[in-house]
């Protein structure tokens, strides 16, 4: 393929982020977590914006602020003394020290700075500091996430006596996604530790008093406990093992992996249900099923109109995966399938399931909006599904979006979408569902009238582009 | 203040009008670990030029600081939409071993072929200033490859704060706009209009308004302006400046070289707005103009006046807190809550200079916090101990106002209406009522009571 190449050169108009951004998230759902960017001030400060705007929560994050002396002498000062400044504010726990491209490429070793900090100012016993490394250069967002997560949890296990708790790893979803999990675990009589937890603290509940620290997140000890657990489920079949907390458990002490799709869909949420019942012994709670028998009924209701969607699906790997999922098993096929990173993993999944898809698949890796756009065009693309960055799909290419994923900057509530579970995945199929028929709705009248009113029509005109996929043909 | 601050350094940068010093400390480095709400040299410099419709903006550097800036303005176009793309050479790993000259000369080619621009703008980023890669040289070099004007920005993120990017901005600007004919400069009768980036159309007002004055504006920088227009902007005999924080620069470079002066106007509020007009065209010494001027200030009052008044029947008594970017829109925003009988009680900037600090605390009223690179924990604070009913601020403030039960004014770059000019003064009266005087107060103030 040429044409990859070019887009190698220069990237246009960005489908990712970059990795320290991906590792705010997990440190913000750990209980007492806060953040340290060792960077120059900036950085620090875009991730605030674009993470704030999405949840509609204050998001605060320290910086080392580094300046040019920092640069060429080294960092070190600057990023003790960010310790200090955070510590007296906010009196973590747990502080995450995210490394940047400046911060990678002039050599800081923040392993040891932070040890070094730690016995210096005697806090052993008092403070976790967690280094990692994400240099912006490295990956994306969704790889900063997971190598985030994989080294809060090789910084705090501990050998520990076996329990009956099940690990749940979480990828880059929504705070009511997460909650939708706890409420099904709860449900079924499961007890889990669930990581990295911020349904509460990146959504807080209106609160008389105001807490710098937003209260919640994964607990420090049920970490520690993670290697005694009975089996991790981690629902990140996209991620290298480098960067798998369930891999990293099950390496250095034997606990059992299970790795699964983001559950949704009927199919990954069967996987899910499956895999708890075959780990737990506890069947199937019956309101559960009962959630399952909506869904179905949901997806025999809506099947003609989905059949008419021909799909664009971008963002984080983990996610596309599972939305393409769920376009599949509904017919609303996909023919552009997007991410912004190397996604090696993701191409394999995807190629063994779009095989059903009635016409070829457009796999996109180290994508841009440029090239989605463009794919989607010569596809005949007519429903995009991702994050609110594809709303230059509309402006451009006139294709409706239907928000999901990390961020959402242009709608209020991206915080609450819920797409996991049977009834998750009701209600984002019937937001797919109602794109289409609210976009065709939108125009049949004009669309008919353009195509079959010749009363007043001259010679035969060329079809334009703009009616590509209403051709008038039978389609609800 | 009733209690000292966590952090001891922060202490010389906040100050109580009538009760401490006179004077705080200013545009310094923000201390490590502070959290400070300032963004990098890149996003200033990229902010200030990014309104430029026709150029293409590339970020030589990693993905995240093109993705974070990706039409991140509001500015609106009356010509090209290219701006509204952002470019990255999106460097690697190897880029960074090896050096990222060939990837930015091979991203040139490409979009110099593609969209066949006029001028292409290169930003340096903090890894680019580190591994020394010569911006200078690819640009020079695609400069001539291509006949177009080829630009670097020397905005590394580590080299300072905003206002260094802000400069960085200022020095591309200076090189773009320096005449081929040097016997045009000052020759028009017509002003320049710096600071003023046309959000939701701020620009196209204010030129609006001097039209209806006689009064030629030859360009606005950088709002809706196209390469073609800022190569003329030496041609005009005056510079009017309205964000001084990012303007400032350029305007004096602009009286050093070419003998242009400048005065500093504002825009928002009735009483600024009406000075302003007032003294630009006094500037301009025409009688004609000035009869203009005062004709179409009586007609704008008249329409705007008992609206503001209305508004300000409601508002009356309630307190502000104000945070944002820059000096000058802190200084006007004192005396545009005055007009709607609203006292500022905290006031901060990220970039205010010296003597915009002295402005604001000559006009500041006994008591008021005044401080600048506050922190989220510093702005609850004082928010909190001065009793401020809303606080006008950006979007990282936001959340947190609302999180206090606080009302909040958007004053960032990403709103989807004016605020300037008398029209822009009403907007600026309604956003105030719509959020003080929601009804959703009533049931957040009233805690749990509602439920049993």
């Amino acid at each position: 393929m040429n044409e990859k190449t070019d887009y190698r050169d220069v990237n246009e108009n960005p489908c990712h982020m970059c990795m320290p951004m991906g590792g705010i998230l997990p440190i913000k759902g750990i209980e007492g977590g806060m953040v340290v960017i060792h960077g120059s001030q900036g950085c620090s400060t875009y991730m605030r914006r674009y993470i704030s705007e999405h949840f509609s929560e204050p998001i605060d994050v320290g910086s080392s602020s580094l300046n040019e002396k920092g640069t060429v002498y080294g960092g070190e000062k600057n990023l003790k003394q960010a310790l200090d400044n955070i510590r007296k504010v906010y009196n973590p726990k747990l502080i995450g020290v995210l490394t940047t491209c400046l911060a990678e490429t002039i050599g800081e070793d923040i392993n040891r700075i932070a040890d070094d900090y730690l016995k210096e100012r005697n806090l052993n016993n008092d403070l976790v500091i967690i280094p990692v490394s994400t240099p912006g250069y490295g990956g994306t967002q969704a790889e900063g996430y997971f190598r985030t997560v994989r080294e809060i949890v090789a910084g705090l296990a501990q050998p520990s006596p076996k329990h009956n708790k099940l690990n749940i790893i979480v990828p880059n979803i929504s705070p009511a996604d997460i909650r939708e999990i706890k409420r099904i675990l709860a449900l079924m009589g499961v007890e889990y530790t669930l990581c990295p937890d911020f349904s509460d603290t990146l959504d807080r509940p209106y609160l008389e008093h105001y807490s710098k620290m937003a209260p919640g997140g994964t607990k420090l000890e049920d970490i520690r406990g993670m290697p005694g657990a009975v089996a991790t489920i981690e629902l990140g079949e996209t991620v290298g093992d480098e960067y798998s907390p369930g891999r990293f458990l099950a390496d250095n002490y034997g606990v059992p992996l299970y790795t699964l799709p983001i559950p949704i869909g009927v199919k990954n949420c069967d996987a899910f249900f499956n895999t708890i019942k075959k780990l737990t012994g506890k069947p199937l709670a019956e309101s559960i099923k009962a959630e399952r028998g909506r869904l179905l009924d949901a997806m025999v209701d809506s099947h003609k109109y989905n059949f008419a969607g021909r799909s664009t699906i971008f963002g984080e790997p983990e996610l596309v995966y599972a939305v393409s999922q769920l376009c599949i098993e509904n017919g609303v096929y996909p023919a552009v399938v997007a991410t912004g990173g190397a996604g090696a993993k993701l191409t394999n999944l995807l190629r063994a399931v779009v095989a059903e898809c009635p016409e070829p698949v457009a796999i996109l890796t180290e994508s841009d909006f440029c090239e989605i756009l463009e794919q989607s065009r010569l596809h005949q693309v007519n429903i995009a599904i991702g994050h609110s960055e594809g709303r230059y799909l509309t402006e451009h290419g006139n294709i409706p979006l239907v928000r999901i994923g990390f961020p959402i900057h242009d709608r209020v509530g991206g915080q609450r979408l819920l797409a996991v579970g049977y009834t998750g995945t009701t209600l984002l199929l019937d937001r797919i569902t109602n794109t289409l028929l609210e976009n065709k709705y939108r125009t049949y009248r004009t669309d008919m009238y353009d195509l079959y009113y010749k009363e007043n029509s001259g010679p035969p005109a060329a079809a334009e582009d703009e009616v590509i996929g209403d051709d008038g043909l039978y389609s609800l | 203040m009733s209690q000292t601050l966590a952090i001891n350094e922060r202490q010389d940068f906040i100050t109580t009008k009538g009760r401490q010093k006179a004077h705080l400390k200013c545009d310094a480095d923000s201390i490590a670990g502070c959290v400070s709400q300032r963004a990098c040299v890149y996003c200033g410099a990229r902010v200030v030029l990014n309104p430029i419709t026709d150029a293409i903006h590339l970020v030589h550097g990693p993905i995240g600081c093109s993705a974070y800036t990706w039409d991140i303005r509001g500015s609106l176009t009356s010509g090209e939409e290219l701006f509204r793309n952002s470019f990255s050479t999106d460097l690697k790993e190897q880029d960074v071993i090896f050096g990222g000259e060939k990837k930015l000369s091979a991203a040139i080619d490409k979009l110099a072929i593609k969209y066949n621009p006029k001028l292409i703008f290169i930003y340096s980023t903090c890894i680019v200033g580190v591994i020394g890669d010569d911006l200078e040289a690819v640009a020079k070099a695609a400069a001539k490859r291509y006949g177009i004007q080829v630009i670097p920005v020397q905005s590394s993120g580590f080299i300072g704060n905003k206002s260094a990017g802000y400069r960085a901005a200022c020095d591309a600007l200076f090189r773009l706009i320096e005449p081929a004919d040097r016997t045009m400069v000052g020759k028009d009768k017509s002003i320049n209009y710096l600071g003023d980036f046309n959000l939701a159309g701020e620009a196209w007002i204010i030129r609006d308004y001097f039209r209806q004055m006689g009064v030629t504006v030859n360009v606005v920088l950088t709002g809706d302006a196209s390469s073609a227009d800022l190569k003329k902007a030496t041609r005009a005999s005056l510079n009017i400046i309205q964000c001084a924080g990012s303007m400032h620069y350029l305007a004096g470079r602009m009286e050093e070289t070419y003998g242009i002066p400048f005065m500093q106007v504002s825009f928002l509020g009735l009483h600024d707005t009406a000075d302003s007009l007032r003294r630009v065209a006094a500037a301009i010494g025409d009688k004609e103009v000035l009869a203009r001027t005062e004709a179409l200030i009586d007609r704008e009052l008249a329409v705007t006046a008992p609206v503001i008044e209305d508004y300000r029947r409601k508002l009356a008594g309630k307190k502000a807190a104000v945070y944002v970017g820059g000096g000058f829109k802190a200084i006007s925003l004192i005396k545009q809550f005055r007009e709607l009988g609203i006292e500022v009680v905290m006031i901060g900037t990220q970039t205010g200079r010296q003597e915009e600090y002295d402005t604001i605390h000559e006009l500041a009223s006994d008591g008021t916090v005044i401080l600048d690179d506050a922190n989220p924990s510093e702005l609850e604070k004082f928010m909190t101990e001065q009793q401020a009913d809303l606080l006008v601020g950006g979007v990282k403030e936001r959340p947190l106002a609302y999180k206090l039960g606080k009302a909040f004014i958007d004053h960032n770059h990403d709103r989807k209406h004016p605020l300037s000019g008398y029209v822009g003064a009403i907007n600026f009266a309604k956003e105030v009522y719509s959020t003080v005087c929601s009804p959703v107060w009533k049931y957040v103030r009233s805690g749990d009571e509602g439920c049993e």
